[in-house]
Parts: structure tokens; sequence; C-alpha cells
């Protein structure tokens, strides 16, 4: 309600100060290069950034397994209520980042804009990798430097109209987007474990229910609710009766093998995350545990019209 | 005469559907029967691999080549035609079509189980550090199957 009134506001704010106003406040954010005078990235270290980051899930080409998951030429569809997003090629190629600049990938990663200077849209998550450090967004550039270059061409984004205009994203961020951490914890391995889930690991694109112009709803942080992606509910990761009652080595154990409380499996969307999660330190693995027994618990929303499963 | 032919038939025909139906019935609950065992031995070696049960190379030896037994038993007969989710209805199997569309990738993940179960037999037995290593591969190929051909809940 309060991020309605803000909306509501910007624009009130429009009406009277006209256009300018507005393409002032929708303007790409970007750093210059001197922001990363002096700073090299160790790609050895990248290779765990990678990880947990998650990036070959969406990047590597769809069904990729193996090194295959380390080309990173694009082609996964992201099906949601605003259109579809075809995933970019990302390798180090002409096709993908070869030739950007570290300031270039730090803008794109933490502030959601292109090297031509356009919004991208946040089906790449930078609202969540917003929140991670610039030391460990250089060292995934290095990192990403070392994989094959892939000559896979770029498919266009096929979107419905007004989401066509990119413009628009920058009023979007001005709502969404910040690299405050979203939960309150204290220690060591707690702060570990929220900058891994908050930030690189954006477990919350999908965990965090979102409001009707596509923003998380950070009132209910890692809540779950309805599959944006289709059918099906993604699950309350809370500590509410309702939300998730596993142990933290529960926890740490389906991050590393996929395995359930009663052995079941990872499905669906989660089982490619558990071959990242799988790659992460056993001691990160713990972190992000413990982190998701500390959140604030939130109640697992009814399905809207009483619909099944 | 020919409407007692006739229904005859007809009988015959109806007992054919409904013994296909049991066969059907049958068949998916077999494979998940093999499924409510394969998680009954996995349930000691993750809890010594998550430190809730204290190791013992004995229990773990056994508990992994039952496993990987298991994945060697024929199951051809528990996949028939129509005991899919859209045949059989949400609540009955959460088996996709799509296993019947592309039949020798699943093949390919059989194989792909049998090889980390037969890898997690050999290692289970030798000490904490090789369970936790071999466990890993194992729920990776079980995921191999149920990410793609297993609806979601």
């Amino acid at each position: 309600m309060e991020r309605l009134l803000r909306l509501a506001l910007i624009l009130a704010a429009f009406g009277a100060a006209g256009i300018g106003a507005l393409l002032l406040l929708s303007a790409p954010d970007r750093v210059g290069p001197e922001a990363f005078a002096g700073l090299e990235g160790d790609a050895a270290r990248g290779e765990a950034v990678f990880n947990i980051g998650g990036c070959a899930s969406c990047h590597a080409a769809p069904g990729a397994e193996g090194e295959a998951r380390r080309v990173l030429a694009g082609g996964l569809e992201l099906v949601t209520p605003f259109g579809t997003f075809v995933a970019p090629n990302i390798s180090p190629g002409p096709q993908g980042i070869g030739g950007w600049s570290l300031a270039a990938f730090d803008d794109a990663m933490r502030r959601g804009v292109s090297p031509e200077g356009e919004h991208y849209y946040p089906a790449f998550p930078w609202t969540s990798y917003a929140r991670m450090t610039r030391e460990d967004v250089a060292d995934l550039f290095a990192f990403l430097a070392t994989l094959p270059a892939s000559e896979a061409p770029n498919a266009p984004h096929r979107l419905a109209f007004p989401f066509t205009m990119r413009r628009g994203i920058g009023l979007w961020k001005l709502l969404y987007l910040s690299p405050a951490p979203v939960v309150e914890v204290a220690g060591a391995a707690l702060e570990r474990g929220r900058y891994l889930v908050e930030g690189p690991g954006h477990c919350g694109e999908c965990h965090t229910p979102r409001d009707e112009f596509g923003g998380p709803i950070l009132a209910r942080w890692l809540a779950g609710g309805p599959n944006p992606e289709g059918k099906g509910r993604i699950p309350n990761l809370t500590p509410d009766a309702t939300g998730l009652s596993w142990s933290e080595a529960d926890i740490a154990e389906y991050l590393s093998s996929g395995f359930t409380p009663d052995y079941d499996v990872a499905g669906g969307a989660m089982a490619d995350v558990v071959k990242n999660t799988a790659l992460v330190t056993a001691e990160d693995r713990a972190a992000i545990a413990a982190y998701l027994k500390a959140i604030p618990p939130h109640p697992t929303e009814a399905p809207a019209g009483g619909g099944g499963s | 005469m020919i409407a007692r032919a006739l229904s005859l038939a007809l009988i015959a025909s109806l007992a054919a559907g409904a013994a296909a139906a049991q066969d059907v019935d049958r068949a998916v609950k077999a494979r998940k029967s093999l499924m409510t065992l394969n998680s009954h031995y996995l349930g000691p070696l993750g809890a010594m691999a998550k430190g809730e049960l204290a190791y013992d190379a004995e229990k773990a030896g056994k508990a992994a080549a039952a496993l990987a037994e298991l994945a060697t038993f024929d199951q051809s007969a528990m996949w028939p035609q129509g005991s899919d989710q859209e045949a059989l209805g949400a609540t009955a199997t959460r088996a996709l079509p799509k296993i019947w569309a592309t039949f020798p990738a699943i093949m390919e993940k059989s194989a792909a189980l049998k090889s980390a179960t037969a890898n997690l037999a050999s290692a289970a037995g030798g000490g904490l550090d090789s369970l936790k290593a071999a466990l890993g591969p194992v729920g990776a190929a079980c995921g191999g199957c149920h990410e793609e051909f297993r609806a979601p809940n």
C-alpha cells in the first residue's frame, strides 16, 4: 500500500513537472570505469560466485549437462505474465560479453543497465544481484572470461505493449531496486546466509510473491505463492507452521543431494537449482539453512479461488 | 441370436477393458512401491550424511547395496501406455506423458542411476566422507528423471 502511494506520488509529480522529470527519473544509472580502478577479479573465487549465482540455469543452452553448462549460449525461455523472455548469450565472445569492461558488467549485474545504456528487464535478477559485493562481481567477471565463447545469436524477447518500453523499467527501479538487505540478522554465519540467499543466490526471485507491477512483496519475503511461470505453487521457505518445517540439516542436505527429508528429490525448476547448490561449499549450504530458520515467519497463503494443489 | 452374440462380445470387450485398467493400476502401484523401497534404503544413508545417525560402515554398506540392486530391477512392465497423469488424473500419478514420447532418454537416465548407486554401494562402507561424496550423484540421478518427467506437486 505504501508502495502504491509512492507510485501515485511519483506520477503526480510527473503531472506537475512534466515529461522532463519522467525522463530524468527513468534514466539508467551507471558507474564509470574509475569505480573499479585497482580492483582485479580472481577467476577461481569467481567460480564459486558463478555456482551460487546459478548463471548456468538460465544462460547455458536448455538441457545442457555437465561441461556444456559452462557454455553460456543462452536460449532458455522464461514464460511470464508480461511475455516471454529469452536468456541472452553471456559467453565471452562477440555475441556475449566479450569486450565488456568490468564497469559495464557491474552496471548490468547491480543496476540492470546494458552497455548501450538501456534498462534490462528484471527477468534478469539484478534486483537480487544489486546486493552483491563489488569484489564478487569482479571475481565473477574474471571467471566468465575463462569460459568457452559461443557463436549462438541472441533471440529477441516476445513481450506485449506497454512492457516493450524499456524506459518504464527506470520507474520500476525507483520502487524495487535497492542494495539494502531485506532481513535483519546478527552473526557472521547468518550474515553470510543472508548474503547468499538475498544476493547472488536470488532465491527471492521465485520464492517471494510479486505485486501487480511484478515487484517483490518484501513484507512476505520468501513466503512463496503461485508460480509466475505457470502451474503449481512456489513453496513457502519461512519458518512458519505452514511454511518450511525442515531442520537446518535437512535444508543443507537438500541443497547438496536434492533429497527431501522423506527421500523424495527436488523436482521442476528446483532440481536445476540443486545442480548449482551442490557445487557450493558445505559451510555456505549450512549458512543458507541457518538464515532460512532465522527469517520472519509468514503463513502460506491459500490459493486464490480455492483451486487444487 | 444376433443380439445374444453381440451382447456376449460387448461383455467380453468390457471385461478386457477392465482387465487392462486393473493392469495399469497394478503397474502404477508397483512403481510407487519401488520408490518407497528406494526411500527406505536412502533413509539411514541420508541420516548419516546429515549427522542425525552415527556412521556405521556395515549398515551403510547394506543399505547402499540394496539401493544398487533396486536400480537393476526390471521396470519394463511398470510403465504401460496410458499410465500417465493425463490418462489417470493428477491424484493417481504424477508421471508425465512425455515419458513415453522420449523413451530412449529415460533409458539413459536409468543407466545413470545404476552407475551412481553402484558407486555408492562401493563407497558407503568406506567412511562418512566417502558416503557423503557418493550420495550427491545418486540424488542427481534421481532428479535427472524427476525434474523432467514428473509433474510438480
